[in-house]
């Protein structure tokens, strides 16, 4: 098992219906790709959250990266829409 | 360098002022305000909520100022971004460079605006006559930050 701590934000969070979750992936799970798919069998807000993938942008402890990044205990992993500040 | 995130509004002249304040090698400060308009018309925006990820908005505004210090000869920036609710009218964003020369100023303040709007992670909620909606990215803001991509 793998403890994660979850992020979400903007309307990935409304989707879920929470900001922050603590999960304990299987050992199945290596990568982000990998978290996505597994995260979004927990439920129907998650399944909405990710059904259309290119459209989530994934932060892995505050750094940018793409779905075939690794995960590894601890780590914070944070998943939200195509930025809109300025 | 600085980055601020706040929720408090800011003063744009006394934020240049403090820039240059008592240094005698800056001979030019540019500087862009960004303020929240009612982008659909005559009350098709009531208000924003600008969301951020506390902890990673900070570490990429810092980023984005060290990577305009590594292209340019600056001597001072600044880079302020509010969040929580914001009206029409309200400033929402402050990005100020500082050099010898215009020109450097004047390039650095167009990246640092322009990185920020695709990189800091800060997401809209737009309060409309329908109700609320999130801010979809846009293609041009993309555009604008890809013109800085350095060859190679």
């Amino acid at each position: 098992m793998t403890t994660l701590q979850i992020r979400y934000f903007a309307w990935m969070r409304t989707r879920v219906g929470t900001g922050a979750e603590a999960v304990e992936a299987p050992d199945t799970v290596r990568d982000v790709a990998g978290l996505m798919d597994w995260l979004e069998a927990r439920g129907p807000g998650h399944a909405k959250a990710f059904a259309r993938r290119e459209a989530v942008r994934i932060a892995v402890n505050q750094d940018y990266v793409d779905p075939d990044h690794p995960v590894a205990e601890g780590d914070e992993v944070a998943f939200f829409p195509p930025v809109t500040g300025g | 360098m600085a980055v601020r995130v706040q929720r408090e509004d800011f003063d744009p002249g006394r934020e240049m002022e403090a820039l240059s304040e008592g240094r005698r090698d800056i001979g030019a400060v540019a500087s862009f305000t960004g303020i929240v308009r009612d982008e659909k018309g005559a009350g098709g925006i009531r208000a924003m909520t600008l969301e951020h990820y506390p902890g990673m908005t900070e570490r990429k505004l810092e980023e984005i100022e060290a990577e305009a210090h590594r292209r340019w000869p600056l001597e001072a920036s600044l880079i302020v971004h509010r969040y929580g609710r914001l009206e029409p009218g309200e400033r929402i964003v402050f990005v100020a460079a500082a050099s010898s020369h215009r020109k450097a100023a004047l390039e650095a303040c167009a990246f640092l605006i322009d990185w920020l709007k695709t990189k800091a992670p800060f997401w809209k909620l737009e309060e409309g006559v329908e109700g609320e909606q999130w801010a979809d990215a846009r293609e041009a803001d993309d555009e604008a930050a890809a013109r800085w991509a350095e060859d190679g």
